[in-house]
């Protein structure tokens, strides 16, 4: 699997991506600058967490005019997998590919720890390796990570099954308790946990290897059927 | 020169913690008359003078300045003193 | 603008302008001397920052050459950026602290952010990239919503800046003392990984090379901090309020980026921070130590306000910048890697044969002065020093003990007490995970970070107590050492090096200056018998108040190898059944304690007794027995003593169990300091391989599955029988509910 690590001025967290696909699912991992015109070559997008242009503005809003998002709006039209995480969902968000708002966290401090998190749904290209309904270790670390949506977003991310992680306990204010979302087509997850944080024992937890087993399953897969 | 005053706030309705928590340690300090709190953002864009400078103002507040879902804006356009 | 007309070298002298610098008769008249003339209003700027306590040491220079600095494990030693230390397969930790504590006190938030943003650029000058920051800090206790809002401020503020930056904030230590109230103390910490064969000096070498200036603008922020640092705080402190300099941690991570790739070019010649003194000192030091000059044309400098003085861009310390020292002809290759990060490259000056500081600006020589004489010829002083009557005193009283001890509720007291009590409030708001190397997190005596591609890891620790040290400096600062290297051995780790922030009050009064002269002399000698030498660190002198000075306070930051991180090992109690040890003896020593501060509001009398023989052997076979694999868990005892131990063994071990304790000594003795002793838990299959390790233990209870402390006395009587929730609440709610106390 070919993945992209994408780098904003401000990434922080695009070498953790890098090693947990490297180490812990073989990928043949490469950075694409935000300067890029294209992500095409690429098997799998992901955008990874940091301080893209020091969340000035607002999370993730200057990042999505940076060139290589046209690129990436595209892929992911298309059906290419892409995941961001932390600042990466902020800039889906922002870019228009995921519904919905981020807002700092309700008691608008910045929080780090290892949290729980249930797994929704399990029919996803991200997710077909967990069980739904299990309960997983992943951390978080993020001062706007208040997921907003109104309620009629709310009822159709329900309804078409597009909530992927909720938190166990109220981490942040997020509206459902929503830690993830997929677009509707299901190739486009964002979360604000960071599973590139968990794919070790020595850490603290690998519950988030499945997520990245699970996408490069998906990839195998759909090889054998395109060749 | 002009200068364009932006004002982004929190949409009615959408919960704005930063506003409590102000509107909470006003309360704290005795000042009970105060009713609500909203925190927002001012950006102050000075621009060149030209033809369709309002529409092009609203372009910048939705396109980047402020985000529609959680967010509402306005400005007003003052002339620039001239550094 | 209108141009503010600076004084004539004539009216400096009549007018005795320098003192309004903090330069004092004689050291003016000393420049006059090295000048051979009068110094024009820029020049004697330069004279005041490098020659001020912060970048000169001129007070204690003396002193601080008496720490141990050598050892087979140290590769770079104090004077350059940071020091360094040799962990195996060809890697060095950089690392360094420094204090930020009169920026702090000031405005709070930035004052914090910007020493984090300082201690950063110090250690990737040297070429390493920064895998983690800790930090040092101390205010007054909670009672009051300036001292709330200071200690509020100053975590948000790390938090802040090394979240963006990315470096993980693993560890670190908070304590609380009235002597904090109005003259806080933030102190930060980096360490960085690299290579050594990349390592870089700061020098400017080669006439004809060519300086450049990469980073953000410069404006008029933080003029004169350093000299800012060497004062006293005053009510007029506040009003200084502009000197204080704003962080931009956005920039900072891309000048960080820019300079990592910078380092791995050969045309580069020499790096340095622009830190306190900003373009002066990174200037002056860079030539001095290569045995050059340099001649910078301002015009160059990029400015970010308008109509800048030669003496304002001089001493501006703007943040997130950096001077490097490039092969001539090679500048596109610096200036193509920061466009990259979208950060000025700018061709400021070329290194000289003549070994002067010369700056032009308009066309002019505004500035002509030997860069020696900046870097080298502060005048060095050894101030008068005179045993303070306090110490006497305290010297001939009978040792304090507590009276009339309530085991039970003391314990939840002392738990609650900010000092001891958990400090998740803090560190949940640290991103201590970024980099992904984080195998024992914040929380711990000693935070441990794996090495990506080997089985090491390194060990880090910050620790000082000051009570000890103000009751005695000489034997506060043998504590202070022993108790950083014990936070390391627990964790698993060897002890390679240290870095010290020296943080006491006026060295002109005799009585601090006797403080800071005893407490090195502590500190040099627990160095040399834990072969822990200091490869650098930083003094901040002049911490006190109309009120008062703070108790003296180095604190330690401390490296550990940890071989194997297999070995790493943590305080929480891992099984139902394990062993609980006491290793060391525990006598009535209650001076300068917890309990006596609780109990009296004040603390007096003699510190507890140290034998740096005593400790590192149990150092030694603590170690030994963590890396025979037969210790479940290990810690120190510290403040609040063995009950405070035990507790943390149960709160931040597995869930779901408890101890039982028999105790056969006075209750009161569960809180007493006493040092050089651990808590340790070993498997009972493991207990004969252990005990001949450690002979010397006393067995004391078992690890149970019940949540809940009991402890006994021999007779079978409770002294305390408490849940692991009650002690939660007391030990986790303390710091969230002072918080967010309005009184």
């Amino acid at each position: 699997m070919k993945a992209a690590v994408l780098v904003f001025p401000g990434s922080n967290c695009d070498h953790d991506m890098y090693y947990a696909l490297e180490k812990g699912i073989g990928a043949d991992v490469e950075f694409v600058r935000h300067t890029e015109k294209s992500v095409a070559e690429y098997d799998a997008i992901f955008i990874p967490g940091g301080f893209s242009y020091g969340d000035y503005l607002r999370s993730g809003a200057i990042a999505r005019f940076a060139p290589v998002m046209e690129s990436v709006v595209e892929e992911a039209e298309k059906g290419k997998p892409v995941l961001g995480v932390c600042n990466g969902f902020q800039v889906l968000l922002e870019a228009g590919l995921l519904p919905g708002a981020m807002k700092r966290n309700k008691d608008l401090k910045f929080i780090c720890r290892q949290v729980e998190l249930r797994v929704e749904e399990n029919s996803s290209l991200f997710t077909q390796d967990y069980q739904a309904g299990e309960t997983i270790k992943v951390p978080v670390a993020h001062g706007d990570g208040n997921y907003y949506c109104d309620d009629e977003t709310l009822a159709s991310l329900k309804e078409n099954g597009q909530i992927v992680f909720t938190y166990e306990d109220d981490v942040n204010g997020s509206r459902a308790g929503i830690a993830g979302i997929r677009n509707q087509a299901g190739n486009v997850l964002g979360m604000m946990p960071h599973p590139e944080r968990a794919v070790e024992e020595l850490l603290g937890s690998k519950d988030g290897l499945a997520l990245f087993e699970s996408m490069y399953k998906h990839w195998r897969e759909s090889r054998v059927v395109t060749t | 020169m002009k200068k364009v005053h932006v004002y982004v706030t929190l949409k009615e309705g959408v919960l704005d913690p930063q506003g409590s928590a102000v509107a909470r340690s006003l309360h704290a300090l005795g000042y009970d008359e105060v009713q609500e709190v909203s925190v927002g953002k001012w950006i102050v864009v000075e621009v060149e003078e030209g033809p369709n400078l309002e529409a092009r103002v609203t372009e910048m507040c939705e396109k980047l300045l402020c985000n529609p879902v959680i967010e509402d804006y306005s400005f007003s356009v003052e002339e620039a003193v001239s550094s | 603008m209108s141009l503010q007309l600076e004084p004539s070298a004539q009216q400096i002298k009549e007018e005795k302008v320098y003192q309004e610098m903090g330069l004092i008769d004689g050291e003016f008249a000393y420049i006059e001397k090295i000048l051979g003339r009068l110094p024009n209003y820029t020049e004697l700027g330069l004279f005041s920052v490098m020659w001020s306590e912060h970048c000169s040491y001129k007070h204690s220079k003396n002193v601080l050459k008496k720490f141990p600095t050598k050892s087979e494990a140290v590769l770079q030693g104090p004077g350059e950026g940071a020091g360094a230390v040799d962990i195996g397969d060809g890697q060095a930790a950089v690392f360094k602290i420094e204090s930020h504590n009169h920026p702090s006190a000031v405005e709070p938030y930035q004052g914090a952010a910007t020493g984090v943003g300082g201690i950063l650029r110090d250690v990737f000058s040297m070429g390493a990239r920064p895998i983690a920051l800790l930090n040092s800090l101390r205010f007054g206790e909670l009672d009051t919503p300036r001292v709330r809002y200071l200690f509020e401020e100053v975590v948000a503020g790390i938090a802040g800046y090394g979240n963006c930056v990315g470096v993980p904030t693993v560890g670190g230590e908070v304590q609380f003392d009235p002597c904090y109230k109005e003259n806080p103390l933030v102190n930060a910490m980096c360490v960085g990984l690299i290579d050594q064969k990349d390592l870089q000096k700061g020098v400017a070498q080669g006439a004809g090379n060519t300086v450049m200036y990469i980073g953000a603008s410069t404006g008029r922020d933080g003029i004169h901090g350093a000299t800012f640092a060497s004062e006293e705080l005053t009510e007029e402190s506040e009003s200084k309020r502009p000197s204080v300099q704003v962080g931009d941690p956005f920039t900072e991570k891309r000048v960080l980026e820019a300079c990592l790739e910078i380092i791995q070019s050969d045309a580069l010649i020499g790096i340095q921070d622009m830190g306190a003194a900003g373009l002066t000192s990174s200037s002056a030091e860079m030539a001095s130590k290569a045995g050059y000059g340099i001649e910078m044309n301002l015009d160059h400098v990029p400015q970010r306000e308008h109509a800048m003085t030669p003496y304002e861009m001089m001493l501006s310390e703007s943040q997130e910048r950096m001077l490097i020292v490039v092969e001539k002809g090679r500048e596109d290759e610096m200036k193509a890697i920061c466009e990259h990060w979208e950060l000025h490259a700018v061709e400021v000056g070329v290194v000289t044969e003549k070994q002067h500081l010369t700056l032009r600006h308009n066309g002019e020589t505004v500035a002509d002065i030997p860069v020696d004489a900046l870097a080298e010829d502060a005048p060095e002083y050894n101030p008068p020093s005179a045993v303070p009557a306090y110490y006497k005193e305290f010297q001939a009283q009978t040792p304090w003990a507590p009276a009339d001890v309530k085991p039970e509720e003391t314990l939840v007291d002392l738990l609650a007490r900010p000092t001891i009590a958990s400090k998740e409030w803090v560190y949940d708001q640290y991103d201590y995970m970024v980099q992904t190397n984080t195998a024992v997190a914040p929380g711990a005596g000693a935070a441990i970070l794996r090495i990506k591609d080997t089985d090491k890891g390194i060990a880090l620790t910050t620790d000082g107590n000051s009570r000890y040290i103000y009751l005695d400096p000489e034997r506060g600062g043998q504590i202070a050492v022993a108790e950083a290297a014990r936070n390391i051995v627990a964790s698993g780790g060897r002890p390679l090096g240290i870095t010290d922030c020296l943080n006491y009050g006026s060295p002109e009064k005799p009585e601090i200056f006797w403080q800071i002269e005893k407490s090195i002399d502590g500190m040099s000698a627990a160095c040399a018998k834990l072969n822990a030498p200091v490869v650098g660190g930083n003094v901040s002198l002049y911490n006190e108040t109309p009120n008062g000075s703070i108790y003296p306070t180095p604190v330690i930051g401390m490296v550990g190898l940890v071989e194997n991180i297999e070995h790493r090992t943590t305080s929480g109690f891992k099984a139902d059944g394990d062993i609980i040890y006491v290793l060391g003896e525990t006598k009535a020593e209650f001076g300068g304690s917890e309990l006596q501060q609780m109990q009296e509001g004040s603390i007096f009398g003699p510190a507890p007794a140290i034998d740096l023989d005593v400790e590192a052997k149990r150092q030694e076979n603590v170690l030994a027995a963590i890396q025979a694999g037969v210790v479940a868990s290990a810690q120190d005892i510290a403040e609040g003593g063995l009950a405070v131990a035990v507790s943390e063994g149960i709160m931040g071990g597995t869930e779901g169990l408890g101890a039982e304790i028999s105790f056969d000594e006075d209750a009161s003795l569960l809180f007493s300091e006493s040092q050089s002793r651990y808590v340790l838990t070993v498997p009972a299959e493991k207990r004969d391989q252990f005990e001949q390790l450690l002979p010397d233990v006393f067995e004391i209870g078992r690890v149970t599955s019940t949540e809940n402390l009991h402890i006994t006395t021999p007779a079978g009587d409770t002294l305390v029988n408490i849940s692991r929730e009650q002690l939660e609440q007391s030990w986790k709610g303390a710091i969230p509910c002072m918080v967010k106390s309005k009184a």
